[in-house]
């Protein structure tokens, strides 16, 4: 009876028939086995990353750079905008003013001569008396800080756009994209600097004795064109990402399910973006202290007497022939940020997205 | 020249004139925001006075109405009188500057090019080699350096410590200095460009070919390949174009070339507004007439590339 009611096998079907199969040895077991964790994506870029010595040494010296930009300030004797021959109550002393490297003023030397211990001018003053190591500092402190900042806000604009505009396509998109073709013609350094002319007369009065202030119109505008006119290259890349991401079958399938768009876009598709992400805003910053190096060069930039490395340099020109160090070094800290970000930058692109390597 | 292209042209020209009245626009809207107009900053004078000056330059009327004067009289090549600089319009002063500078910025434009697609050629087919990574070392650091940089430490190099050319931007050796520093960011940039784009051609098939029926190594890289990799180069001579142009305006601060930089910058100190906006509009049309023309010769001379 038993026997009756099993089916009788049919000669086409795929039906597996077990008793060809035997069962894995012990041996072909341990084939099976993972020898190591698989490494995440993040892992994988990390690990490339730290095998290229140029992009690591990059990462070293912008480190070093940071930390003494941040640190440094806070124990350093002398502040940036404090002339040292003037002291409340005397006459102003104009031996302070351009002491060359290791020089005192005479009143310090006097100290010293009383056995009093004094901090080092290690690159002498400035015009005014100003110690010009802090001064130094302090500008690579705000071309840092500008170029964090401005890359920010290109990044976060950036991202919403081009994701909107790549994910909703059609004539969103069209228009979308029409938009930043025409901001993108725009000539960018002529809009920054007639802004902060403009700026610098009508908000000068606004912000007087607010924080702002202090960053002066310059930076201000600054930030403002950056927001308004330079994160199209941005949007343009993510945009692409996102068309090309959207076809996946994961994007259909969560739609499919019911996912709203938004959550779409921030759960599924930013972070298959996020290495185009990464690379294009580490290759920000260095535009963005470039761009404010030539406008505090040009006199546009931070308000006086707030040092910033393009300031430094310019105001050292009418002195080169005396003192051409004072050029040399704010001139070189400029090339050092610049060179090692843009460096970095390339390293992390060649270990996060092997594909975009030219 | 097929329908595609053409349209591309018209979708291009349109663009740029829309771009460069969107300039105009923002720049006149712009300059009008700041308070006080540009008689404030004089000794004060009498209301009777100010109001003469205000009906004198049109500024008494409805802001509309002198925008669309303001249009019309651009389109006829006028800027207007220059405020700071009597009897003189702004116009003039822009093309007496424009000479020295469109010299200078062509030069260096030209350097430029020659110098990276050499370079560029050079690293390329020395691929590897101590040549190939002396030539990139130095156009890596040469595309850190801001114009201003490379001009402080040409100054400093060439006339300071060895004195070999003049510091002053008036005679002919003079304007050597201006003309490297603002060469060499454009030039480190083209090197770069040539040479990946090169080390692409040298690697396709038909120049293995090439090669393999005996054509002469010489012609192999100057016909076959030079030919294939000056394209993407193209692109870049609009922006190279703007990045001189801007450039040079910090360029001609530190020489002291009398070129349209100098008046810019003293147009921004004196509050000379017709002349900032004359000289801001000017620089912006030469930018976006270059940009246009390096896009429409690029799609020109590389059919393959998709006409979007």
């Amino acid at each position: 009876m038993k026997k009756d009611t099993q089916i009788k096998k049919n000669p086409l079907s795929l039906q597996l028939d077990l008793s060809s199969f035997e069962k894995a040895t012990d041996e072909e077991k341990f084939l099976q086995q993972r020898m190591r964790e698989s490494t995440t994506f993040f892992k994988d870029g990390m690990k490339r990353l730290s095998k290229n010595k140029i992009a690591m040494i990059s990462l070293a010296v912008i480190t070093l750079i940071v930390l003494i930009a941040i640190f440094v300030p806070m124990f350093y004797p002398y502040d940036y905008g404090q002339q040292l021959g003037i002291v409340a109550g005397q006459d102003s002393d104009s031996s302070y003013n351009n002491l060359r490297p290791f020089e005192y003023g005479e009143t310090e030397l006097k100290r010293i001569e009383a056995g009093e211990k004094i901090f080092p001018h290690i690159f002498g003053t400035d015009a005014h008396g100003r110690d010009y190591a802090i001064r130094v500092i302090y500008g690579t402190r705000i071309s840092l800080v500008v170029g964090f900042f401005a890359s920010i806000i290109v990044l976060i604009i950036g991202v919403i756009y081009g994701s909107i505009s790549g994910y909703y396509g059609g004539k969103v998109d069209l228009i979308m994209m029409r938009i930043v073709d025409i901001i993108y013609s725009l000539p960018d350094l002529l809009m920054i600097i007639l802004l902060s002319v403009v700026l610098k007369q009508t908000l000068t009065p606004v912000i007087e004795g607010t924080p702002l202030g202090k960053l002066g119109t310059g930076m201000i505008s600054i930030f403002i064109v950056f927001a308004l006119l330079y994160w199209v290259s941005m949007a343009r890349l993510i945009r692409g990402q996102i068309l090309s991401i959207k076809q996946q079958d994961y994007v259909l399938n969560a739609r499919s399910i019911g996912a709203k768009s938004g959550h779409i876009i921030r759960r599924h598709m930013l972070p298959n973006c996020i290495s185009v992400i990464i690379i294009s805003t580490a290759l920000q910053i260095p535009s963005a202290i470039f761009t404010e190096s030539f406008l505090s060069f040009l006199g546009l930039g931070v308000a006086m007497p707030m040092p910033s490395l393009g300031s430094l340099a310019s105001d050292a020109l009418s002195g080169i022939y005396s003192y051409a160090y004072r050029l040399i070094i704010p001139a070189i800290t400029i090339c050092l940020i610049v060179l090692s970000l843009n460096l970095l930058g390339d390293g992390l692109r060649d270990a996060f997205d092997p594909k975009l390597k030219k | 020249m097929d329908s595609k292209l053409a349209l591309y042209i018209v979708k291009r020209v349109l663009l740029a004139i829309f771009t460069i009245f969107l300039v105009i626009t923002i720049t006149f809207f712009v300059m009008k925001a700041i308070p006080g107009g540009p008689f404030l900053s004089e000794k004060s004078p009498s209301a009777a006075v100010t109001a003469a000056l205000q009906a004198k330059y049109g500024l008494d009327k409805p802001i509309f109405e002198q925008y669309t004067t303001y249009l019309t009289d651009i389109l006829h090549g006028d800027f207007g009188p220059s405020i700071k600089n009597r009897g003189r319009d702004v116009a003039d002063l822009i093309a007496e500057g424009f000479k020295t500078s469109a010299k200078i910025g062509l030069i260096a434009a030209g350097v430029a090019i020659i110098l990276g697609l050499v370079l560029g050629s050079i690293a390329a087919v020395f691929h590897d080699k101590w040549i190939d990574k002396v030539i990139m070392v130095g156009s890596t650091a040469c595309i850190a350096m801001p114009s201003f940089v490379i001009a402080t430490i040409l100054l400093l190099v060439l006339c300071v410590l060895l004195p070999v050319f003049p510091a002053n931007g008036n005679t002919a050796a003079g304007l050597v200095l201006p003309i490297l520093s603002l060469s060499f960011y454009p030039m480190s940039y083209i090197t770069r460009l040539t040479r990946s784009s090169m080390l692409d051609v040298l690697g396709q098939d038909y120049i293995r070919t090439a090669r393999a029926k005996g054509v002469s190594p010489a012609k192999v890289i100057f016909k076959h390949s030079l030919k294939n990799a000056v394209t993407p180069v193209i692109t870049y001579v609009g922006p190279m174009i703007a990045g001189i142009l801007t450039g040079s305006l910090v360029v001609e601060k530190i020489f002291a070339v009398p070129g349209l930089g100098k008046y810019f910058f003293s147009s921004i100190t004196n509050r000379d507004y017709p002349m900032v906006m004359g000289t801001t509009i000017f620089l912006a049309i030469i930018m976006v007439i270059m940009t246009l023309i390096s896009d429409i010769l690029y799609k020109i001379v590389d059919p393959r590339v998709d006409l979007g």
